[in-house]
C-alpha cells in the first residue's frame, strides 16, 4: 500500500482567499471566466456541480493517482471518460491513473443521477477545472521548491519541469507540498488549449474495467459477495396496487436451503420508488429461494388496475385522442384551419406505442447490510441518492448512516434510477438476525413483470397541407399515460415536461400548431425508458412528416428540410453552434450504435401488453428484443464536429427514437405498406 | 457433495442434484463470472463449456455436469483461442455494461473451436442465442472476424 496524500479542505479554505487578491488579467483568465457561459444545466439537479480537486484527487507518494469517478457506469463509459478529462488537464498518465468509486454522496460530489443523458454535459466542465486546478497546484509547489517563478514551470506527463534550470519532480514527489498549496480559485484556472489534450478527443483510453469485463473479473451488483450473506426473491402482487389477501408459506419453508418468509409492504398512494409489496424468500442460495417462492401459495388482492387490458385501453386511448385535450402549445388556429380546409386538403393518422421494459442484462439487484445502527449497501443504480434515502427512510435512519457502495451496472436505460429494489433489500435485512447481509435478486419474469415501464401511446397527428403542398396546420394530440403518476396519485395524460419532448418543440416551421394530450390514467408504474416520451412523439411526427410529404408529391427529405426551413436546419455548419460530440469519439460511436439497436428493438420486437392487470410476458422468449441475425452487421457514425468551446450534448438517449420512423418510412418505401403500429411484426 | 471440475481444478459443492450449474458456481464456488440474464436458456448470459461444447449453465443441473470438463469464463486467460478472442475483444473496445460479454465471450470461442473461419451466416447462427440488451453486435461480429484472422494466420507461421 502506498501511502496518499490527501489534498485537505483545509487547505483550501486557507488558500483561496489569497489567490482571489492576487487573480491578475490573462487571456488564460478570461478564457477560464468565460467557460461557464455556455449553460451546463447541472445546477438546477440535486448537488448541482462540484469542481474542488480536494474531493477528486489524490495523490500517492509513488505517484499514483487516484480520481473518483462520482457518477455510476452502466455502460455509457462515463467511469472512464470523466476520470480521463481529470488526468488529461492536470497531464496525469493515464497508466498511473487508478480510478476510485465514489459513494453515494451527493453534498461532497455533486449529482450522481446518471438519468437525462447528463454526465458530459453536466461535468465536462467541471472536471476539467479540477484537473487543470490539481495541476496548478503542483506547479505552483514545484515553483516553491525550486524557488523560481511558477511561470517557469509547467507540468508534463506526471513530472513537473523548470526547463531553464533543467530540473524535473514527479507528481509523487510533489504529492504533500502540492496538498498544501492554495486551491486556484475558478477565474485563476488555466485551461488547456485543445490542442494539448492529450486524451480527449482521441480514443487513446480505453473502459477501465474492458479487460476485467472480457475476463470476468469485473463485479456488477450481481456479482456481490459477502460472508454469511443470504439471497431473497420476492413474490410481488401481479397487479400494480394489489394486496397480499392470505397466504400459505408451510410448503415453501420445507424447501432445502429456505430460511424465513418475510412480509414486503404494499406502497401507500402513489407508488413512486416504493416497493410493490408482497412476501421475500430468504435462502441459502439464490436457487432454493427461487424454489421456495415457487412453492408459495399466496391470494392476492388485485385492487383497481386489476382489469387493466392492453386491447380495451388502447381503444380508451385512441377515442381519447380523438377529442380535444389539455393544451400544452397553441400558435395560430389549428380549428379554423382545419374547419376552413376542404376534405382533399387534410390528413390525419394515428400511431401507436406499446409499452416497453428496460430489460436490462443485468436484472434489478442489492445487497444489504445493517448493524450498529448504520447500513451499507452494494447495488448497481443509477441513482446512488435516491438509493440513500430510500434506506434511510425505510430504517429511519440518518442519511449518513447509509453507505450506498455502486458496483457497475448491467445496463439500466432508466430502470435503476429507482431505487424500490434497494428498499425491499432494506426490509428483509431489517427481519434478519443484526449483521446479516442480504442480496435480494429479481428474476428475469420479475424484471419483464414488475418494470416502471415506458408509457403506452396513441399519437394522433393532422395536418392541413394546401395544393401547393404547403404544410398550414400540425395538430399533435398525444394520448398516453404520465409519468407523473408515479409521484402524484391519479396524475392523468402527459404532463409539460413530456410534451416538450419532440412535440411542443418538434422541428417544423408550420403556421398553425396545436399540442394536446388527454388525460387518461395510469395503470401500471410509469417510469422513463432511454429516451423517454422522444420515442413515441417523434415516431409519429417523422411517419407523418413523410405521409405529408407523399401527399405532396415530394421528395421525403427535401420536404422535411423545407419545413424545418434554412435558418433551423441541422446541418455540420450548424452543428458547431449548438453541439460538441467529441470528448470519447469512440464511445459516442458505442452509444450510436447500441442506441439504433435499441430503437430496432423496439421498432421491431418488443411490446409488453397486459391482460387482467398482469403484463403477459415473462422473460426473452416473448419479450423479444433485437438479436445478433437482425442487427445490423455494420453501423457507421458520422461525428460533424468537435468544437470544445462549446456545451457538450448528451449520446446515451438521442440514437433510440429516430430509427422507428426512419425504418418505417422505409418500410412504406419499400413496400408501399404503411406501418403506423409498433412493434412491426404484428402488422407483418 | 457434488465434484466439479471446473478449469481444470476439482471444486467440491455441496448442494442438491438439481440446482442449475450457475448457482453452483455463482453462489456456492464463488465464480461470478458466469452471469445471469434470464434463467430459461434464452439470453446465453450463463454460457460455460462442458467437455468442449456451449451449454447455458442455467438450465443444466449439477448432476449432469459433475464428472466433465467445465469451463467458464475464469478458465478463457490460458485457452489459445480464448486469448485470442478476449484480446479482439478489447481491441474492438466490443464491451459497454458488459454484463453479457462473458456468455457473448464463451459462445464466441465456441465457435471458433468447431469453424474456424465462419461466414456471416455461421456467425449469425452461433451468436444469436446470445442477448445483447446493449446492442454491441456490430462490434462482436467485428472482434470473431478479428480473432479468426489472427488464428488462422498464427496456425500457418
Ligand atoms: S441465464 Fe442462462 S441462458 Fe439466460
Ligand atoms: S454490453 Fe451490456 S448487455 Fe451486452
Amino acid at each position: 500500500m502506498t501511502a496518499t496524500v490527501r489534498l485537505s479542505r483545509r487547505a483550501f479554505l486557507q488558500g483561496s482567499l489569497g489567490v482571489l487578491t492576487l487573480a491578475v488579467t490573462s487571456s488564460g483568465l478570461v478564457r477560464a471566466a468565460d467557460a461557464d457561459v455556455p449553460k451546463y444545466g447541472a445546477d438546477s439537479m440535486p448537488g448541482g456541480t462540484v469542481d474542488d480537486p480536494l474531493v477528486f484527487v489524490s495523490i500517492a507518494e509513488d505517484g499514483t493517482v487516484a480520481i473518483v469517478a462520482h457518477r455510476a457506469e452502466m455502460g455509457t463509459g462515463v467511469r472512464t471518460s470523466l476520470p480521463m478529462v481529470v488526468a488529461d488537464e492536470m497531464e496525469a498518465l493515464w497508466e498511473r491513473v487508478e480510478v476510485v468509486q465514489a459513494e453515494a454522496d451527493e453534498g461532497r460530489y455533486g449529482n450522481q443521477n446518471v438519468d437525462g443523458s447528463r454526465s458530459v454535459r453536466h461535468f465536462l466542465m467541471p472536471m476539467r477545472r479540477v484537473g487543470a486546478a490539481a495541476r496548478q497546484m503542483l506547479e505552483a509547489a514545484a515553483a516553491a521548491r525550486w524557488s523560481v517563478p511558477v511561470s517557469e514551470v509547467r507540468a508534463v506527463q506526471h513530472e513537473v519541469l523548470h526547463e531553464p534550470g533543467g530540473r524535473r519532480l514527479g507528481f509523487g514527489e510533489l504529492a504533500a507540498d502540492a496538498a498544501r498549496q492554495p486551491v486556484p480559485a475558478a477565474d485563476a484556472l488555466k485551461l488547456k488549449a485543445r490542442e494539448d489534450f492529450r486524451y480527449i478527443g482521441n480514443d487513446k483510453v480505453r473502459l477501465v474495467d474492458l479487460e476485467a469485463i472480457g475476463k470476468g473479473e469485473a463485479v456488477y451488483g450481481m456479482d456481490m459477495r459477502l460472508p454469511g450473506m443470504v439471497h431473497a426473491v420476492v413474490a410481488r402482487p401481479p397487479v400494480v396496487g394489489g394486496k397480499l389477501r392470505r397466504f400459505d408459506g408451510s410448503k415453501a419453508l420445507t424447501i432445502p436451503g429456505v430460511l424465513k418468509l418475510v412480509e414486503i409492504p404494499a406502497f401507500q398512494g402513489a407508488p413512486a420508488f416504493q416497493p410493490l409489496g408482497g412476501i421475500a424468500v430468504v435462502a441459502r442460495n439464490t436457487w432454493a429461494a427461487i424454489q421456495g417462492r415457487d412453492a408459495l401459495d399466496i391470494e392476492w388482492d388485485d385492487g383497481p388496475n386489476g382489469s387493466y387490458d392492453s386491447v380495451a385501453y388502447r381503444e380508451e386511448l385512441e377515442a381519447a385522442a380523438r377529442a380535444p385535450g389539455k393544451l400544452m402549445r397553441d400558435q395560430g388556429n389549428v380549428a379554423e384551419a382545419w374547419a376552413e380546409a376542404p376534405e382533399a386538403e387534410r390528413l390525419a393518422a394515428e400511431y401507436y406505442i406499446p409499452h416497453l421494459a428496460h430489460a436490462s442484462m443485468e436484472p434489478p439487484v442489492a445487497t444489504v447490510r445493517i448493524e450498529d445502527g448504520r447500513a451499507e449497501v452494494w447495488t448497481s443504480v443509477q441513482n446512488p441518492a435516491a438509493a440513500q434515502a430510500a434506506v434511510a427512510q425505510r430504517l429511519k435512519f440518518e442519511p449518513g448512516k447509509v453507505k450506498v457502495k455502486v458496483l457497475l451496472l448491467g445496463g439500466g436505460f432508466g430502470r435503476k434510477s429507482k431505487p424500490d429494489f434497494v428498499d425491499e433489500a432494506a426490509i428483509v435485512a431489517q427481519a434478519m438476525p443484526e449483521g446479516t447481509p442480504v442480496k435480494l435478486v429479481w428474476t428475469r419474469e420479475d424484471d419483464i413483470q414488475h418494470d416502471y415501464l415506458h408509457t403506452v401511446s396513441v399519437e394522433r397527428l393532422e395536418a392541413v397541407i394546401d395544393g401547393s403542398g404547403q404544410v398550414q396546420s400540425w395538430l399533435h394530440r398525444s394520448a398516453s399515460p404520465t409519468i407523473a403518476s408515479l409521484f402524484v396519485e391519479g396524475a392523468k395524460g402527459q404532463q409539460i415536461t413530456e410534451s416538450a419532448m419532440s412535440a411542443i418543440n418538434m422541428p417544423y416551421v408550420i403556421p398553425n400548431v396545436r399540442v394536446e394530450t388527454a388525460e387518461v390514467a395510469a395503470h401500471a408504474r410509469i417510469g422513463w425508458f432511454r429516451s423517454v416520451a422522444n420515442i413515441p412523439h417523434a415516431f409519429a411526427a417523422q411517419c407523418f412528416i413523410a405521409e405529408l410529404a407523399h401527399r405532396a408529391g415530394k421528395d421525403h427529405r427535401q420536404f422535411a428540410l423545407d419545413l424545418i426551413g434554412p435558418a433551423r436546419r441541422i446541418d455540420p455548419g450548424m452543428m458547431a453552434d449548438t453541439w460538441n460530440y467529441t470528448e470519447s469519439p469512440e464511445r459516442i460511436r458505442a452509444q450510436m450504435e447500441g442506441g439504433a439497436i435499441m430503437g430496432l428493438s423496439l421498432a421491431l420486437a418488443s411490446e409488453i401488453s397486459f391482460e387482467k392487470g398482469r403484463v403477459r410476458q415473462s422473460n426473452f422468449h416473448d419479450y423479444e428484443v433485437l438479436r445478433h441475425q437482425a442487427s445490423p452487421r455494420v453501423i457507421r457514425t458520422h461525428l460533424v464536429n468537435d468544437d470544445h468551446d462549446l456545451p457538450p450534448g448528451g449520446v446515451g438517449e438521442p440514437p433510440v427514437p429516430p430509427v422507428a420512423p426512419a425504418l418505417c418510412n422505409a418500410i412504406f418505401a419499400a413496400t408501399g405498406k404503411r406501418v403506423r403500429s409498433l412493434p412491426v411484426r404484428t402488422v407483418a | 457433495m457434488t465434484h466439479l471440475q471446473v478449469n481444470g481444478q476439482t471444486r467440491k459443492a455441496d448442494v442438491p442434484d438439481d440446482m442449475p450449474l450457475l448457482w453452483a458456481l455463482r453462489d456456492e464456488l464463488g465464480m461470478t463470472g458466469t452471469k445471469f440474464g434470464c434463467g430459461i436458456s434464452v439470453c446465453g448470459a450463463c454460457m460455460v463449456h462442458i467437455d468442449g461444447e456451449p451449454v447455458r449453465a442455467c438450465v443444466t443441473p449439477v448432476s449432469a455436469a459433475a464428472g466433465r470438463e467445465i469451463s467458464t469464463i475464469e478458465g478463457m486467460e490460458t485457452d489459445r483461442i480464448g486469448q485470442a478472442v478476449q484480446q479482439a475483444w478489447v481491441e474492438n473496445n466490443v464491451a459497454q455494461c458488459g454484463y453479457c460479454q462473458a456468455g457473448q465471450i464463451m459462445a464466441a470461442v465456441s465457435l471458433l473451436k468447431t469453424t474456424p473461419a465462419p461466414t456471416e451466416q455461421q456467425i449469425d447462427d452461433a451468436m444469436s442465442g446470445n442477448i445483447c440488451r446493449c446492442g454491441t453486435y456490430p462490434r462482436i461480429r467485428a472482434a470473431i472476424k478479428q480473432a479468426a484472422g489472427r488464428l488462422g494466420a498464427g496456425g500457418q507461421s
